[in-house]
């Protein structure tokens, strides 16, 4: 239980530490999970007719790896960083930071094991069956009582507005994982249980859950690690505190109804659908607040671009950030909506901001984090970095620009119809055109995640190598 | 007081009080603590000076 010694010795760095580096490692399994699922799509073989292997089952396991296991890790390790130093105090209520974190690993753990053994409540990204349900949120008010027992104790006047993100963050998954995951088991001794909620409420239920998600873990809370990471490594602080304020609320009061443009054209109300669909084109300006907020702290600093890959994950990040929220709200217009829906459109979509935004800003954030954390003055390698850096850009426009294609083409194939009002295309012929962009997401996905191995060597070497030794770096 | 008035006046009262947190956000009198604020994150005393031998070099908030 030794705490860092160089970064400032009573910070409690060792649970940072630890979210650190298992945030590589599900990075890795989480990606690697979803490159195999995007090969079984073009050679359906790859599940070796074994049941723990079939695509149902493993595709909950890649979104709960990637968002759960990787995500909510790495916003741990940043939150927790953040807050400390940010507050100028150790973390409040000292041991209880390492529960959190193997807490935290136990849920990673028990969805590695019941997902795959088929075990599921079927909402998409609340999968997890009851007893994990309880354990997450015994785990999360652990973390709530961490993270905003610090806050009370703060050394500092303020509060960093990153903190407020990770605050509003932390609160409203806190009440979206209860209210979504209310459901009767069918015994104690059963893995089964039933949602409270029936028909279109439940679908209602789910979709606020989930598009919340997005809202609240997938961008408030990275928006957080932005609001820190970005002044951090360009050494300036952000372009304006003021408009920090006002897109934060916007954001927070506005994104928590755009939930019903998930079912649009369903048994869900009409007057709801239209409420969704406005709401979340209102969502547009609050989102770019904050990408407009975090692009122009570079402002008069570009030159940086050139000599820091950590900078350019950040900023491209920021750039994919921007892209994906112009793109939700076109989505949620009910006409576009018509088309885009149920096809591969919504995986590019979803992709540009998981890939683009999520995961590019949070290896920014590593990367800063690693040397700082183990007592080195920079990466092992920043021509590693830079590579990485090019490996993540290019595997995720692949990814994206295939799914668009694919997607468009599905949703004109799908509505088209003959004069007599029959349909022009079965199923499976929208199908077999889509192989091609299937092979070229495969890829795309195989080249991401070989820079996240290239990622995991680098940090390798520098965790490894001796205090002190390695030089801050410039690309040449 | 029905249901539509009470909505008609919730909604107003919200858009009353998102004005009003715009005018204080850029409000003169608080450019300068949040510009503090905005700094603070380069004044912490022990900034791993080993790493971050530039932080005094960051210029300030511009907005």
């Amino acid at each position: 239980m030794t705490t860092a010694t160089t970064i400032q010795p009573d910070y409690n760095m060792k649970v940072v530490r630890q979210f650190t580096l298992t945030t590589i490692l599900w990075g890795i399994i989480g990606m690697a999970v979803g490159v195999l699922i995007a090969a079984q799509l073009i050679w359906p073989a790859l599940n070796f007719d074994t049941p723990w292997l079939t695509y149902s089952r493993l595709r909950p396991l890649h979104t709960n790896a990637v968002i759960f296991a990787f995500g909510v890790s790495a916003l741990m390790a940043t939150s927790f960083y953040v807050v400390q130093r940010t507050c100028q105090t150790k973390l409040f209520g000292g041991a209880l930071a390492s529960w959190v974190f193997w807490g935290w690993q136990l849920v990673i753990l028990s969805a590695v094991v019941s997902l795959p053994l088929g075990y599921t409540t079927s909402k998409e990204y609340a999968e997890l069956e009851w007893p994990i349900g309880i354990l997450i949120t015994l785990v999360w008010v652990m973390y709530a009582v961490v993270f905003f027992g610090t806050l009370v104790k703060r050394k500092t006047s303020h509060i960093y507005v990153a903190n407020w993100f990770f605050g509003a963050f932390i609160l409203t998954v806190a009440v979206l994982h209860i209210v979504n995951n209310l459901a009767i088991p069918l015994s104690m001794t059963s893995m089964k249980s039933y949602s409270i909620y029936a028909g279109a409420v439940d679908a209602m239920v789910q979709w606020w859950y989930g598009h919340n998600a997005v809202g609240f873990l997938l961008t408030a809370g990275f928006l957080g690690m932005m609001y820190y990471f970005v002044p951090k490594q360009a050494n300036r602080p952000v372009y304006s505190y003021r408009l920090s304020i006002v897109h934060f609320w916007a954001l927070i009061a506005v994104y928590i109804w755009a939930g019903p443009h998930h079912l649009h054209y369903t048994a869900l109300p009409d007057w709801a659908q239209s409420l969704g669909m406005v709401m979340s084109l209102i969502l547009f300006a609050p989102s770019w607040g904050g990408m407009i907020n975090g692009i122009m702290t570079l402002s008069g600093a570009w030159h940086k671009l050139r000599t820091d890959p950590i900078l350019r994950f950040l900023v491209v990040s920021l750039s994919f950030y921007g892209m994906s929220t112009f793109e939700g709200p076109m989505m949620a217009i009910k006409t576009v909506n018509a088309l885009s829906h149920y096809t591969d459109w919504t995986i590019g979509h979803v992709h540009s901001g998981a890939l683009g935004w999520v995961a590019m800003i949070t290896i920014g954030a590593v990367y800063h984090l690693v040397p700082r954390l183990f007592n080195q003055k920079g990466m092992y390698s920043v021509a590693l970095i830079n590579l990485h850096f090019w490996l993540a850009t290019i595997g995720t426009v692949l990814y994206i620009v295939a799914m668009w294609i694919s997607g468009v083409m599905q949703g004109l194939m799908w509505r088209a119809v003959n004069d007599d009002g029959t349909l022009t295309y079965t199923f499976v012929e929208s199908l077999e055109k889509s192989y091609p962009f299937y092979t070229i997401r495969f890829i795309g996905g195989l080249v991401f995640l070989s820079g996240m191995l290239i990622m995991a060597y680098n940090t390798y070497k520098t965790v490894t190598a001796k205090d002190g030794t390695i030089k801050l770096q410039e690309l040449g | 007081m029905d249901f539509m008035t009470f909505n008609g006046l919730y909604t107003l009262f919200l858009i009353v009080v998102f004005v009003a947190l715009i005018l204080w956000a850029y409000s003169k009198k608080q450019k300068k603590t949040f510009e503090d604020i905005a700094n603070s994150i380069f004044d912490e005393p022990q900034d791993s000076p080993k790493s971050e031998g530039e932080s005094s070099k960051h210029t300030g908030a511009k907005k």
